[in-house]
């Protein structure tokens, strides 16, 4: 019998898409405000790095925000994070960084870091939930016995003339030497 | 009144909308009572066929009660229970006499634009392009049904709507696909895609007497479905087609092929239909006709090609050499559906087969929008979606 459902998006799929538009704003001022983030951090130098992983932040947000399935852009942005991460360390040895904004921005990162991972999980985990249930219509056939026994049960159908096979290209029984 | 309509790609949403009125003397006004998600509005939901406007009711499977009929509309009254044909038909013209009523030369309202696409006029269709005349679908609560007197199949008593509803689109298209096929009892049919069509066909083959069908998809509901059937199914993720099918018939290839999926084949499963998704993102390509290449490939010599699955407007790299060395037959076009009509309303009453088996899920109009969404990601064992507008 048909069984009736109620649609939902999963919780970490709206989430997935909240970080999308988190990304596209992150992204939007790593792109436009390098400069004056880069001076805060004491990074002057790295100002194109800066800007680089803004236009990373913004494919990734379009990413999440357009894809039917966002797993893989959660991903990416773990992966984003992981080279946030890297760089920031890097930087609290650099002699000129500001060591209180850089220690403070890579708790930020580190945060967020967590939410991209479990969120990341989180997705896996239902699409492998999805794909493991198991709807079996094996006892859907339609017919009133088995397909072998309802098999030709409608040949007092007479096909249309326009819709038959050419004569010239029906079944032709050699030995007989006629149709079959 | 409520109505699913679309707003551009990938947006359905349930509006309110005016309710119909009588236009012309052969019109009635039906009151919704079952409508249908069909996967050919899927193709409209993409946005893989052109001519949709902003606002535009979709839905062309469905049935109801008639609350209103036009002047001239003697054979139907108020109460009868009718399924409407997808295709609306005048039942007068040439094409109509002759029995193609998907090619109708008067109910299309946009006859020039269709010309313009196809060369000539097809037949209006409910819920559709507006180059099948832009009509209003049933995916509502009421629908206008233009010549009413001729676009109908009344409903006897005793029968459900579940039981009737697919009359109206999925079970003759599945059908005509297989009659157009003339199946004989040595006959290997081979059907591609186990959505609601292809499940149609397959029952169709069995029925018709083919002696073996087998089924090709690669989601495990559905060939779990095509299975119950009666099919031999091949998992196109697991295994090679082309292999499978000549091994199933000693190396000649299947003498019956159907493509019961349409413009729409997967796109990332094989090298060509990743190219031809390539080339329809650029415009370069508008269907990705992965089973048709496919389908001449394997088919039998003086073999016949039935395509039931919709296709738009232009294709690549088609193996027309095999399709002319092979001398196969295709056969195609939108169903003629009052055509088969009586005869299967006759199998339907007989007990011969219940259509609704095919149905996963039942939701009301409001849900609509959501269930586009589940039919097409094809989420949640989801084959045939029914929503019940009251």
């Amino acid at each position: 019998m048909p069984h009736h459902q109620e649609a939902h998006r999963p919780a970490a799929d709206t989430v997935a898409r909240g970080l999308g538009w988190f990304s596209l704003g992150l992204g939007a001022v790593e792109l436009l405000g390098a400069k004056s983030l880069a001076r805060w951090m004491g990074l002057d130098k790295h100002e194109a790095l800066i800007r680089a992983y803004g236009a990373r932040e913004i494919a990734t947000g379009i990413g999440l925000l357009t894809s039917r399935d966002p797993g893989p852009w959660m991903w990416g942005r773990v992966g984003g994070d992981a080279l946030d991460l890297a760089i920031l360390g890097t930087a609290l040895s650099d002699r000129d960084a500001e060591t209180d904004r850089v220690v403070f921005a890579t708790a930020a990162v580190a945060g967020v870091t967590v939410i991209d991972v479990l969120c990341a999980q989180s997705l896996d985990a239902s699409r492998r939930n999805e794909s493991d249930r198991h709807w079996d219509y094996g006892d859907r056939s339609g017919l009133p016995r088995s397909p072998t026994q309802m098999r030709g049960v409608a040949r007092d159908f007479e096909v249309p003339r326009d819709m038959r096979i050419p004569e010239a290209l029906r079944p032709y029984d050699q030995a007989q030497r006629r149709p079959l | 009144m409520r109505a699913l309509c679309w707003h551009g790609k990938g947006d359905i949403r349930c509006d309110t909308v005016p309710d119909p009125e009588i236009e012309d003397a052969r019109d009635a006004i039906i009151r919704m009572t079952s409508c249908a998600i069909c996967g050919s509005d899927l193709h409209l939901y993409n946005h893989f066929i052109p001519g949709m406007k902003d606002g535009d009711i979709m839905g062309h499977e469905f049935m109801g009660e008639v609350v209103e009929i036009g002047s001239s509309v003697s054979n139907l009254k108020v109460g009868d229970r009718i399924v409407v044909p997808f295709t609306i038909i005048c039942g007068e013209c040439e094409q109509c006499r002759r029995g193609n009523f998907s090619v109708c030369e008067r109910t299309n309202r946009n006859a020039s634009l269709a010309a313009k696409a196809f060369g000539h006029t097809t037949a209006g269709l409910f819920g559709y392009t507006h180059l099948t005349g832009g009509y209003a679908g049933g995916q509502a609560e009421y629908v206008r049904i233009p010549y009413a007197d001729t676009t109908h199949v009344k409903v006897p008593e005793g029968l459900t709507d579940e039981q009737v509803l697919f009359l109206g689109d999925i079970f003759p298209t599945g059908w005509q696909a297989v009659v157009q096929c003339d199946i004989q009892p040595s006959d290997t049919v081979a059907i591609w895609g186990c959505g609601p069509v292809g499940q149609m066909a397959i029952r169709s083959a069995i029925l018709l007497g083919a002696k073996q069908v087998v089924a090709i998809d690669c989601v495990p509901e559905r060939l779990s479905m095509a299975q119950a059937g009666g099919a031999t199914t091949i998992d196109f993720d697991e295994e090679s087609v082309i292999e499978r099918l000549n091994q199933l018939t000693n190396g000649k290839g299947p003498e019956k092929c159907i493509d019961a999926v349409g413009l729409e084949a997967h796109a990332t499963r094989s090298i060509d239909s990743v190219v031809d998704r390539a080339k329809q993102a650029v415009m370069l390509e508008s269907d990705r006709p992965h089973v048709l290449r496919e389908m001449f490939y394997v088919c039998r010599p003086a073999g016949v090609v039935s395509v039931p699955g919709v296709y738009g407007g232009l294709i690549d790299k088609i193996p027309f050499g095999a399709v002319m060395n092979k001398g196969l037959t295709i056969r195609t076009g939108q169903t003629h559906v009052n055509r088969w009509t009586e005869d299967l309303l006759r199998r339907i009453q007989e007990g011969q087969i219940d259509p609704s088996f095919v149905i996963t899920h039942t939701v009301g109009l409001d849900d609509g929008p959501e269930m586009y969404e589940t039919f097409r990601d094809k989420k949640d064992g989801c084959i045939k979606v029914v929503l019940k507008p009251h």
